[in-house]
């Protein structure tokens, strides 16, 4: 329960499911500067508390359970290193990943529970043969199934989402407002949860190591000079203070961050049309699709709040390419690319490498 | 895996608060069905004055102190405040000397005139047994005891039970004409406390660990000692503490500090032969369990292990679900449990610190309390061991 209205509900529609529900809250902070012996981070208290009092109206008992070090560990310092490396990444995929449906989810087991349920939009079904599928949630306009794209079969398996059905979050508010949760109108969370301030790129500063450097062409000819790589992201157009305007006079975007040589590689908007994606850390959501290694129709999304559009798809080399139908502009190294098939989801796939359109008709 | 309500809860943790002994409830309900403020001077004021002095007369009889030395506070914290920043004002000196064993309620305000008021703190020497090195005090002294504003040591540890030899303490303090407080909130009730012969000049006592309602406790001031006040108002008792004083929490804690004392004796054996029987069936029961202080005096109240392997917060949720009340280190405000800086202190290696978990008895506590927790640790400790080797897997 992290202390908003969406796991209030969730736990109270479990509570009333006939469950036996625990409510628990992961303490996941660990910010600099807020220590006093043995205390740690205090920008969550607040939900916390928020958290207990919704556990305490539905009567069921609250604990938090401390995963700052593993969130340290697997979230922030992968986000940094991905960053680092030039990559754009998603932390609240690698927190559903490492956090909420592994750590979390393990101890649960040990400790004698089934399921974790929690007020994610989503939904899971099940075929005629048993198999788990996740599936888009009801209210399209919150449908987190994105996120949700890293779970495996035996993840679903011990998992409940009971929001999934509910056809907006208006309706989960308004419950809320019914069942006397406190929380009912707290608003909802946008940043990045380990981002007090919400300015990535300002948090970035302390933790990555980010030098001045050059930005180029696509001819390879200086074209400015930035003050470190930090934060530069594939198809960023402002901020980049480019003293000469380019020569058709059009605006310029960032095509590719180059960390070995401290560069950001800068060209028109055409440029950024992505043909292929492709990833090795990718992995099946429910049972995986059959003969995988030869192309299949199927839609992909690359961002949480981003469309899903027609692709085809297949694992080549050990690796799960993506060909779109319609070229996708701006994709990022390091963002994850779900694939749906309807409103199912299939799989997903880390990007390691992205082929631009104007590269795959050469 | 039950709901919170409706459960049969065995209480094991009444280091934390106990509950209401029956002569404090009455106390309290008797006096709320009074009306008058106790610094008025007509009758209706008069008459709780009487309950708040009656309550100073008990109070002062269960510790052996003078009856004017009771200056009621709204509980221990208040009243470690009180005493260290009382002393350290008044004394012009800038030394403070302490343990890194004592509760937050001390080291806390410590820390605070060591930030913001210019004071120096030298802390001392503690060993494995949680008990502080009385030779480091006595050469500490030897060197700078004109600088040293006041001594800060507690009378028994609140997570361990360990007893400080407090006579000991001042029999060298009082050589050096240096104050000597002590937070005496784990050992009020627990142990004989003669505040006159304590050689003390102040002492925290809490309401709430001997039976009286949270919100209300005492600073014994001695006679001779003038602390700076910290709230300042109508002047009620000895202009130290202002503030309209709250006869039925007060009145309560006068009759739960005379039930507490009356049944010292007899609770003192009772609780100690359960609380034996408790360590020796733990340890029978789970060969790797460890008494975390077996060798070092402590009160009888207090039962702290060690399961190696076996993360606190795990088995507490594992016996919260069982039905049983107990605790660890002290809980931060997010409710996350922080390894024990007590036990951190007393040099005991971080992963076994994390694995400790404090037994504490009280005036309720009976045989099947402990039958109760035996069972239940028995099948929790496994479980945990099992969940932290996962955990390290993943």
């Amino acid at each position: 329960m992290s202390g908003g209205v969406d796991s209030a509900v969730a736990a109270a529609r479990a509570v009333e499911q006939g469950h036996e529900v625990v409510g628990v809250h992961l303490a996941l902070s660990r910010m600099p500067g807020t220590l006093r012996t043995g205390s740690r981070g205090c920008c969550t208290i607040e939900d916390s508390m928020d958290a207990q009092r919704a556990a305490n109206k539905l009567g069921i008992p609250f604990y938090v359970w401390d995963f700052s070090e593993r969130f340290k560990l697997d979230v922030v310092d992968d986000f940094v290193a991905e960053y680092q490396a030039g990559r754009t990444p998603n932390p609240c995929m690698r927190c559903n990943e490492r956090i909420k449906f592994a750590a979390l989810l393990e101890k649960g087991l040990a400790l004698g529970f089934d399921a974790v349920c929690t007020g994610h939009y989503a939904s899971i079904e099940s075929d005629l043969d048993g198999n788990l599928e996740l599936h888009r949630s009801l209210a399209m306009a919150k449908d987190q199934s994105y996120v949700l794209g890293v779970l495996t079969q035996e993840q679903l398996r011990h998992s409940m989402f009971p929001l999934g059905a509910t056809a907006s979050k208006d309706l989960v508010r308004k419950e809320a407002t019914e069942r006397g949760l406190s929380v009912a109108n707290k608003p909802d969370s946008y940043d990045i949860c380990f981002i007090p301030e919400g300015d990535t790129r300002d948090w970035l500063k302390e933790f990555v190591n980010s030098e001045p450097g050059q930005i180029i062409d696509t001819d390879g000819q200086v074209v400015g000079e930035h003050d470190g790589l930090v934060g530069f992201t594939i198809g960023q157009r402002k901020g980049l203070n480019l003293g000469r305007p380019a020569k058709d006079g059009r605006p310029r975007y960032v095509l590719e961050i180059r960390p070995k040589t401290k560069e950001v590689v800068v060209g028109p908007e055409a440029a950024l049309e992505i043909a292929e994606l492709a990833g090795d850390r990718f992995s099946w959501c429910g049972k995986a699709p059959e003969n995988v290694s030869e192309f299949f129709d199927c839609e992909v999304q690359v961002r949480a709040h981003g469309d899903a559009v027609a692709a085809q798809a297949a694992v080549i080399d050990g690796e799960l390419v993506i060909r779109l139908v319609a070229p996708l502009y701006g994709v990022a190294p390091g963002q994850t690319a779900v694939l749906y098939l309807g409103t199912r989801v299939l799989g997903q796939t880390t990007i390691d490498r992205t082929v631009s359109a104007a590269a795959s008709i050469v | 895996m039950g709901e919170l309500a409706g459960l049969m809860r065995v209480f094991l943790d009444h280091a934390s608060t106990t509950p209401l002994r029956p002569e404090a409830k009455s106390a309290l309900t008797n006096a709320l069905e009074l009306t008058g403020n106790p610094s008025s001077v007509h009758s209706s004021g008069q008459q709780t004055r009487a309950l708040v002095e009656d309550a100073r007369d008990q109070v002062a009889q269960a510790v052996g102190c003078n009856r004017s030395e009771v200056i009621f506070t709204s509980g221990g914290t208040e009243a470690n405040n009180q005493a260290i920043k009382g002393l350290f004002w008044a004394s012009g000196k800038k030394l403070i000397i302490s343990s890194p064993l004592e509760h937050h309620a001390v080291i806390d305000p410590i820390q605070w005139l060591e930030q913001n008021q210019g004071a120096e703190v030298y802390w001392l020497k503690v060993d494995r047994g949680g008990q502080v090195d009385l030779t480091d005090l006595q050469i500490v002294l030897n060197a700078r005891a004109s600088e040293v504003a006041l001594i800060a040591l507690m009378w028994v540890n609140n997570e361990t039970g360990v007893v400080t030899d407090i006579p000991a303490v001042t029999s060298v303090a009082n050589k050096f004409n240096v104050p000597v407080h002590s937070d005496a909130v784990a050992a009020f009730g627990n142990v004989d406390i003669n505040f006159a012969s304590s050689g003390l000049s102040t002492m925290a006592i809490s309401g709430h660990k001997v039976g009286a309602p949270i919100g209300v406790g005492a600073l014994i001031v001695g006679r001779d000692q003038k602390p700076s006040s910290l709230v300042h108002g109508g002047s009620q008792e000895r202009s130290l503490r202002s503030g309209t004083l709250s006869y039925p929490m007060i009145a309560s804690f006068g009759a739960a500090s005379a039930a507490a004392s009356a049944d010292l004796d007899a609770r003192k054996t009772r609780l100690l032969e359960l609380r034996n029987e408790l360590e020796a069936k733990v340890l029978v029961k789970l060969p790797n369990a460890m008494v975390t202080v077996a060798n070092s005096k402590r009160s009888f109240h207090n039962a702290h292990f060690i399961f190696p392997g076996a993360q606190s917060d795990n088995l507490l949720f594992l016996l919260d679900q069982s039905g049983i009340s107990a605790s660890a280190g002290s809980a931060c405000t997010a409710g996350v449990l922080a390894p024990s800086h007590v036990l951190l202190a007393m040099g005991i290696e971080p992963e076994l610190a994390d694995c400790s978990i404090r037994v504490s008895l009280g005036h309720s506590t009976t045989k099947s309390d402990i039958d109760a927790f035996v069972s239940a640790i028995e099948a929790a400790y496994p479980v945990a061991v099992l969940e932290a080797a996962n955990q390290k897997a993943i």
